[in-house]
């Protein structure tokens, strides 16, 4: 297969496994209980692969994520509601024919991304002169002050919550009967893997590794490393913005406790599970995660025994996590050939100039 | 109106007194360790539900033993429970990253894991019901002015004070104090002078736990409701108050506290109860940006 | 203002809180030179570099590179002015190959945003191609074509010292502010040194700025030479005048009687 078609093997493959689920997921083989699992997989995927950009790539410690996801969530709620859902707690009807819900629906989650992108300053500009300690502690006084501010905003309900979302999708299943909500979360999750992928293997996105590795040469080297983190913390934030949309059209509800420290937690548990920096390394331990937790399910309470416990021991003998700071394709070569070669890294020989396009 | 604030001062004062004598613990175990100990909230909620048990087994046991008695012994045998739940997470969870070299993320990711260990760990053994601590010692109140003050205020105001005392004597005047204070200058030569340095972190964290048991009897007694969360956000509160003090100078720790109390208390005097945390958390967030080291704090700067 | 100094340093002197580190440091580096920046340890020369870099903003005093004042300005800006410099202990980017080690230094003259990455848009593309070329080429001219695809980590300490030098050169400063480059070097190294700086000078071009303990070094290849000792200069000139002065060689090796 010429280097050049290669491009379009890996997601080519994706999406006939997508078009593959939906198919099962219509002919009901796969059910509702299943279908859910998947879309949580889905969402713990970006919630993962995102907070890696600042915890695994960047190398802060950044434990406030389930407020950017509440952030997401609450804005495309409302947005989704007003918009396309009849009769809802604060327009009282839908100011936009329900059934363009079924095009707009994607646009409603990236404004849910876009405004946890603007939170998410908060968390950002600290980060230019602190770090460590003092920036965790940052992270986590904005989770609460998300949370807390969220209990006293009458219009998104307070702590009672926000609910109505499953409308929408009843809207869009009006239109075309699909499993919507999967397939957004499917879309979403596999643009989020591509999306990082792309963007931290440029050398515009390895600005924000070396500063991981040191920071000081890497302003030597003309690094702008307040701009690296600006790009780290708004993306990181975008995208947990994109899952609590998700997440808020999967479950039909939200409210603000769902957002605590507990769910900033789940996230940073995949991070260092799959290993700091290894995009395969967090969707991997998305999906142990996710299957883990389901398993656990009849342990009810005692869940949150096990899962910090798991993330000690991981700590104790195993803190670089599943993948360490490689990509599957390093641990499994026979993997590279699925993907095309970058021409730029390949040495060049004396006579030739294969010059190629990536 | 002079009257509501001067009662909403004291009851300022009590509040504090709570995150003062937690901040204390939390500041003792950075100063030495440079670690930010997030089960420290947690082990203070513990040693409240430990003073419960052991309340409620002397006094099944032995019903003669009322009032200051039970309240002495009481306080011995938690702060006892409590040193020793601390020593125990050092020596399990801590040390053993602290001797590989563990890079310090890991062991603050820990510190967080334990703490919602033994908040859900509580949950699941413990059950949902909410307690109520018993009641100790008999309360006398006094008024004074316009001003009402329980016996209890004033012995949780006045142990936050007799505490701060105890523990700026340790720090500044004892060698385990000065050996404490050498290690969070240089932990890899002070084992070649001679200080058994395990030892001295086992110290610091059994002081900093039965810290939190004084805090934990007390609160029980003041608010008597008990709940396994109840930790985690006075654990918060208590570690706003060290850092707006300057995290590592136990004098900020205490200063701290009493000024998130008051903070706190007239937040909740002039606006719906519900903004108190908030208007915390964004008081911190403000101080970290503008003064990351806190009043007291000491700038460190990393030699390039 | 000679129009062929390419660093100027006028009554430089800093202060760190009430300790004066620096004392009136006058630098006039012209373009083409090999300088020499020594004294004993502690004396302030890696805070002059500091300075320069932009770390510190000097509490009193001017620095002037090509006839620009750069006092304040952040140290990716004064950077991106094509200053490269190397640290005393190899700082190069431990998880990341050679050859991605020398393209992020480009990363000043990026035209292309995230979502020009994210979409694969032909300027992305084109630059990318452009970035990699020019450093391979670095690569080949330093002859660290074959390790553009090692880790640092499993590299000699010498290759990492030419790597992190090649890095620097990246930048295709006017300036080279080299930190040390022997420490750690063992004697037979050094005369490679040596001959290396000098084919880096050669071959660039490049106004070279040394900091060095290894008198070989210094004596060698240097112009001409600086001395300082407690944050003030003792002396200047050539190497042989160097050698010679007095107050060097009390500031070195003390007062005492030499038989």
């Amino acid at each position: 297969m010429s280097n050049k078609s290669k491009k379009f093997l890996v997601p080519g493959i994706t999406a006939v496994v997508m078009v593959f689920i939906v198919i099962l997921a219509k002919l009901d083989i796969l059910n509702n209980y299943y279908q859910t699992i998947l879309m949580t997989i889905c969402i713990n995927v970006i919630m993962s692969a995102s907070l890696n950009i600042v915890n695994g790539y960047m190398g802060e410690f950044s434990c406030g994520h389930g407020g950017f996801m509440a952030v997401g969530a609450y804005v495309s709620s409302l947005l989704s509601l007003i918009f396309f859902c009849p009769g809802n707690s604060i327009t009282g009807h839908a100011l936009l024919p329900p059934g363009s819900a079924v095009f707009l629906f994607p646009v409603v989650i990236l404004l849910g991304g876009l405004a946890s992108m603007v939170v998410s300053l908060l968390v950002a500009i600290p980060s230019f002169k602190t770090r460590d300690d003092y920036l965790a502690i940052v992270t986590i006084a904005t989770n609460f002050i998300i949370t807390t501010s969220l209990n006293n905003i009458p219009v998104v309900g307070e702590s009672r919550g926000l609910m109505g979302m499953k409308s929408t999708l009843s809207q869009m299943n009006n239109v075309v009967d699909l499993p919507w909500s999967l397939i957004w979360g499917m879309i979403f999750a596999a643009l989020t893997v591509y999306a990082i992928h792309r963007i931290m293997t440029s050398t515009l996105g390895q600005g924000i590794s070396a500063i991981r590795y040191d920071e000081i040469s890497a302003e030597i080297m003309s690094v702008n490393t307040n701009k690296m983190k600006l790009i780290a913390f708004t993306f990181s934030s975008g995208l947990a913005g994109i899952a609590g949309g998700l997440f808020a059209h999967m479950l039909g509800f939200i409210n603000p406790a769902s957002f605590g420290i507990m769910k900033s937690t789940e996230s940073l548990v995949m991070v260092y599970l799959g290993g700091m920096g290894s995009l395969s390394g967090s969707v991997l331990s998305a999906f142990i995660f996710t299957i883990l937790l389901e398993l656990l399910r009849p342990a009810q309470i005692f869940k949150w025994v096990i899962i910090p416990l798991m993330l000690i021991l991981i700590m104790q003998f195993r803190p670089e996590g599943i993948m360490g700071t490689r990509e599957l394709p390093q641990v499994f070569p026979k993997l590279k050939k699925l993907f095309p070669v970058n021409l730029n890294i390949v040495r060049r020989t004396e006579s030739s100039d294969t010059g190629g396009a990536l | 109106m002079l009257s509501y604030l001067a009662q909403n001062i004291i009851n300022a004062l009590q509040w504090g007194s709570f995150y003062s004598m937690i901040a204390l613990g939390y500041c003792l175990v950075y100063g030495v360790l440079r670690l930010i100990n997030f089960a420290h909230g947690d082990i203070f909620m513990t040693s409240c539900y430990i003073a419960f048990f052991v309340i409620t087994g002397l006094t099944a046991h032995f019903s003669g033993i009322t009032g200051a008695a039970l309240f002495a012994i009481t306080l011995v045998a938690t702060m006892a429970l409590t040193a020793l739940l601390g020593v125990v997470i050092e020596r399990v969870a801590y040390r053993p990253l602290r001797e590989k070299g563990a890079n310090r993320l890991y062991v603050v990711i820990t510190a967080l894991m334990i703490g919602f260990i033994l908040e859900n760990g509580n949950l699941a053994f413990l059950g949902a019901s909410s307690r109520r601590f018993p009641d100790i010692i008999p309360k006398l109140i006094w008024k004074v002015g316009p001003v009402t003050v329980t016996n209890l205020k004033v012995i949780v105001i006045v142990s936050a004070f007799v505490v701060f005392g105890v523990l700026q004597f340790i720090v500044q005047k004892t060698t385990l104090g000065m050996s404490m204070r050498a290690i969070s200058y240089d932990k890899f030569a002070i084992p070649l002078m001679g200080i058994p340095v395990n030892k001295v972190i086992t110290f610091t964290f059994a002081i900093g736990s039965a810290l939190a048991a004084i805090a934990g009897i007390l609160f029980g007694m003041s608010y008597q409701v008990m709940d396994p969360y109840m930790g985690m956000i006075i654990g918060w509160k208590a570690f706003i108050a060290a850092v707006v003090g300057g995290i590592g100078d136990i004098r900020g720790a205490f200063l701290g506290g009493f000024m998130l109390g008051i903070i706190e208390i007239l937040v909740t005097a002039f606006l719906p109860s519900s903004y108190k945390d908030l208007v915390s958390f964004i008081i911190l967030l403000i101080i970290l940006t503008c003064k990351p080291t806190g009043f007291f704090g000491i700038a460190k700067s990393t030699k390039i | 203002m000679s129009d062929t100094a390419v660093l100027e340093i006028n009554h430089l002197t800093h202060r760190f809180g009430g300790l004066e580190a620096l004392t009136d440091i006058n630098v006039n580096l012209r373009k083409g030179e090999i300088a020499g920046l020594i004294g004993p340890n502690g004396a302030g020369k890696t805070t002059v570099f500091n300075l320069v870099s932009g770390f510190y903003v000097p509490t009193e005093g001017d620095i002037l590179f090509k006839g620009k004042r750069i006092n304040g300005l952040k140290p990716h800006v004064i950077a991106s002015m094509q200053i490269g410099r190397t640290f005393q202990n190899i700082r190069l980017w431990s998880d990341m190959t050679v050859l991605e080690n020398i393209c992020i230094s480009q990363q000043y003259r990026l035209s292309y945003n995230v979502a020009d990455a994210f979409f694969g848009t032909k300027r992305f593309k084109s630059e990318e191609k452009k970035i990699h070329e020019e450093a391979w080429t670095l690569l080949e001219k330093f002859n660290l074509a074959d390790k553009a695809l090692d880790y640092p980590r499993n590299l000699p300490y010498g290759v990492q010292r030419r790597v992190e030098i090649a890095r620097a050169l990246s930048l295709n400063p006017d300036l080279l502010m080299l930190d040390e480059p022997a420490a750690g070097l063992s004697t037979s190294d050094l005369a490679d040194l040596i001959s290396y700086i000098r084919w880096i000078h050669d071959t660039f071009g490049v106004t070279i700025w040394m900091i060095e303990h290894q008198m070989q070094v210094i004596m060698t290849l240097c112009d001409y030479i600086q001395v300082i000792n407690f944050g003030k200069e003792i002396a200047r000139g050539t190497p042989e005048e160097i050698q010679t002065d007095q107050n060097v060689i009390k500031a070195y090796l003390g007062n005492g009687e030499i038989d």
